[in-house]
């Protein structure tokens, strides 16, 4: 597909004007119907027997396909997409080892409630369960990760199924959809155009929060002491980021959010205290557990946020807003329930408030805390690079709304603490399934998403980079405008950390005795490489890469003997977080 | 190493008096009391398609509820299925349980039965044949029948509450099982209450 993706811009330009929608002839050509009904635009992919026929019906279609190197990256770049833009990411691969590989992808998305509609080829029907070439159990296998998924069986009602699966994914709480297309549905013959999407009837998320509950609640908060915000992922999803900082402001209530929640407060607004958690700050740990109201507002109160349950806001009432019922009490009991969407809600508690509470003294010993626990690190001049630093020179040289992606390790770390985030959906990265190598791909979908001159800078570690480091091939092919920064400490930094605290320092399995050079990695594939070593080259380097227009890649070479800090042991208390390695 | 933040140590700070139980619930550590597990007679209408058992019984799996029984069978309407499912849990695993079954897609209504709904499992229990007039008077004390018969075995049906099956099982114990199965329950509400 080569030749359409690297189309010049002028063409796609051209191609904006309204043309004939693909005309139903297959279940190929009803998938593709299906899909622009739904306003899907881009799709990640990597063609495979199984799915040919869509691939030949998207052959006459507007919608964008960009070929990834491997299926996994296809799916996580779909993640991305829908992080970013906040519509469907949609990813396609092959029966067998196509589908396979979208697996990680898929847990992912489903684990950070993303809404990613994945669509595979499958055998024909007459072979499905004959063990043929290239068959597994798709839907089997991806049940435990979607929201719902499909196995196709008849081209008349194959379209409505997928804008079903694009509707689903997208509504309520969202989450991966997956269905699975076999090569007899695909390229039978069928004139049957799809309706428009629908969700299933028995799908109905609520959106609004019972009024008698909302009352209760609000008395809570008028009577709090010490009131605390915990904005999630979901205040993200909802779109309801401008509700939630106008709530906050409105009753001068401290905010902390989670991993997922960063950009819905502004991190240096005065009553923002950043994210909370296994790696979060001092003073967001110390507020959660001294608060004794928890307004926590679409987050699923995953264990890195809460370390142990026994101690989590020990003395919190909780007032827990989710638009999906079944994490109410999950983890965390919630003594005041709100089911609906997050903006929603937080409108009718403004609406039930009759008065802010009275929290001086809170916010003052809140304040006190940032004092207490700075997010600080010393950068000698006579050691090594320091990752803090390079994370903050890159975020100096970027605008507010620059998109950040990451992988998973030491490296996310460093860019969710120094990196100072001001809106939602500039925050990329897997957060529950905690995913290794997500940061290139998801660089691709978020730049495919991204408005025009947006810039995409992805912070990713040396483990991290290599684990799908091949679709730097995408990037340099497509022609996008990213920047990956390697902070490269030739260690599989996170797991060497918990070697040192843990397993009194065997290093086993967590270094890289030899690491390739991947600024010239970088040339080979066709994008731009730079080698950073000290402290004077961080800021020219940083300059170039991001004034190169197309894929670069700086491989910064950090102190290897470099720590994340604060630390909650794992199941330990909030408040209980180290501040160096004698602590743990 | 690094040499870590600035800050008071972590016994320098203040600490909160309250606690959690393991189900995330505000204590008293005076009156502390982890729930007790109970039993629940769930009964969920569900799309009658492809992959809606496989899905429910991989619900539980995943999330480790322990399930006692499964029954799974047609209804009235030929697009939906009834499946009874008992489990014992804590109070808040059930609600939790509840909540996860919902949410699946082609699930359609879950309830809770009240405890007086009409509970009943069928098992077949086959025994030594040596004694088939005992078996048989055995059989005709829990109003169950005899089903099959040869020389060396007497196969018998009884229906009714689970504890009835688990007395008769025991009774016909003495004539030495060969082989049993059970259904599971299956339940309804009583009278004009709707099950779902």
């Amino acid at each position: 597909m080569s030749e359409r993706t690297t189309q010049p811009p002028e063409t796609e330009a051209d191609s904006d004007t309204e043309t004939t929608p693909t005309t139903v002839s297959s279940g190929a050509t009803s998938v593709v119907r299906a899909l622009e009904n739904t306003g899907i635009e881009v799709m990640f992919g990597v063609q495979g027997g199984a799915i040919m026929p869509v691939y030949d019906a998207l052959w006459n279609s507007d919608i964008d396909h960009v070929m990834m190197a491997h299926e996994q990256g296809a799916a996580h770049a779909a993640d991305a997409y829908n992080v970013v833009s906040g519509e469907p990411g949609v990813c396609l691969a092959t029966s067998g080892p196509g589908a396979t590989n979208l697996v990680t992808g898929i847990a992912d998305a489903n684990m950070d409630s993303d809404a990613v509609v994945a669509l595979t080829g499958q055998v024909p029907q007459s072979m499905v369960g004959s063990d043929a070439f290239q068959e597994t159990d798709t839907t089997g296998i991806t049940a435990p990760i979607t929201k719902n998924n499909y196995f196709a069986n008849d081209a008349d009602t194959v379209g409505d199924t997928v804008g079903e699966a694009v509707a689903l994914a997208g509504t309520g709480r969202p989450g991966p959809t997956l269905v699975d297309l076999p090569k007899d549905v695909t390229n039978a013959e069928t004139d049957r155009d799809p309706g428009m999407a629908q969700t299933p009837e028995t799908y109905m998320p609520q959106d609004e929060a019972d009024h008698a509950d909302v009352e209760t609640a609000a008395r809570a908060i008028e009577a709090a002491d010490k009131p605390l915000l915990l904005f999630g992922g979901g205040v993200v999803k909802a779109n309801a980021a401008e509700t939630a900082r106008e709530f906050a402001t409105a009753y001068d209530i401290p905010v902390v959010t989670t991993m997922p929640g960063i950009g819905t407060m502004p991190e240096d607004h005065d009553l923002c205290l950043s994210w909370a958690g296994m790696h979060g700050t001092g003073y967001a740990n110390m507020a959660i557990n001294h608060t004794d109201l928890l307004i926590a507002v679409g987050t699923r109160f995953d264990d890195r946020l809460t370390g142990g349950i026994e101690s989590f806001a020990p003395e919190a009432e909780v007032i827990h807003v989710d638009i999906d019922p079944a994490e109410i009490s999950k983890n965390i009991h919630a003594d005041y329930p709100l089911i609906g969407d997050a903006g929603r809600v937080l409108e009718q508690l403004d609406g039930a408030l009759t008065t802010a509470p009275d929290a001086d003294e809170w916010r003052e010993q809140c304040l006190a805390w940032q004092e207490e626990y700075p997010m600080d690190y010393a950068a000698p001049d006579d050691e090594p690079l320091k990752p803090q630093f390079v994370v903050e020179a890159l975020d100096e040289a970027t605008s507010d709304e620059a998109i950040v992606t990451s992988g998973v390790g030491q490296h996310q770390m460093w860019a969710s603490q120094y990196w100072t985030f001001r809106e939602p959906r500039t925050w990329v990265s897997s957060h529950g399934l905690g995913t290794m190598g997500y940061g290139l791909p998801a660089a691709i979908g978020a730049k495919m998403a991204a408005d025009d001159g947006e810039e995409v800078v992805c912070i990713d570690g040396d483990g991290s980079f290599l684990m799908t480091v091949q679709e730097l091939s995408v990037a340099v092919r497509e022609d996008l405008d990213i920047t990956v920064a390697i902070l490269n400490n030739e260690y599989i930094g996170m797991v060497r950390q918990w070697q040192d605290a843990f397993f009194e320092g065997r290093h086993m399995a967590a270094g890289y005795s030899w690491i390739p050079e991947f600024d010239k990695l970088a040339e080979a594939f066709g994008a731009r490489g730079w080698r950073v070593d000290d402290y004077d080259e961080v800021a020219d380097a940083v300059e170039e890469a991001l004034d190169y227009d197309g894929p670069s890649v700086v491989d910064f070479h950090i102190d290897p003997a470099e720590n994340v800090y604060p630390m909650v042991p794992s199941g330990g208390a909030n408040d209980k977080f180290a501040l160096s390695e004698d602590q743990l | 190493m690094s040499d870590g933040l600035d800050g008071p140590e972590p016994e320098e700070r203040p600490d909160p008096d309250g606690r959690r139980n393991s189900q995330g619930i505000r204590i008293d550590p005076e009156v502390e009391a982890e729930p007790e597990d109970r039993r629940a007679v769930l009964s969920a209408l569900v799309k009658h398609e492809p992959g809606v058992l496989a899905n429910i019984s991989g619900l539980f799996r995943r999330r480790q509820f322990n399930i006692e029984s499964l029954t799974v069978g047609p209804t009235t309407d030929p697009d939906r299925a009834r499946i009874t499912l008992e489990i014992e849990e804590s109070e808040p695993g059930i609600e939790q349980a509840k909540k996860q079954l919902q949410k699946l897609v082609p699930v359609i209504a879950v309830t809770e039965l009240e405890p007086t709904a009409i509970r009943r499992e069928l098992a077949l229990i086959k025994v030594d044949g040596s004694a088939p007039d005992q078996v048989g008077a055995v059989a005709e004390m829990y109003d169950g029948k005899t089903v099959d018969v040869s020389q060396e075995s007497v196969t018998v049906e009884i229906t009714g509450s689970e504890q009835k099956i688990n007395a008769a099982v025991e009774t016909f114990g003495r004539f030495g099982i060969h082989e049993i199965v059970r259904t599971g329950t299956a339940a309804l509400e009583r009278g004009t209450r709707k099950t779902t």
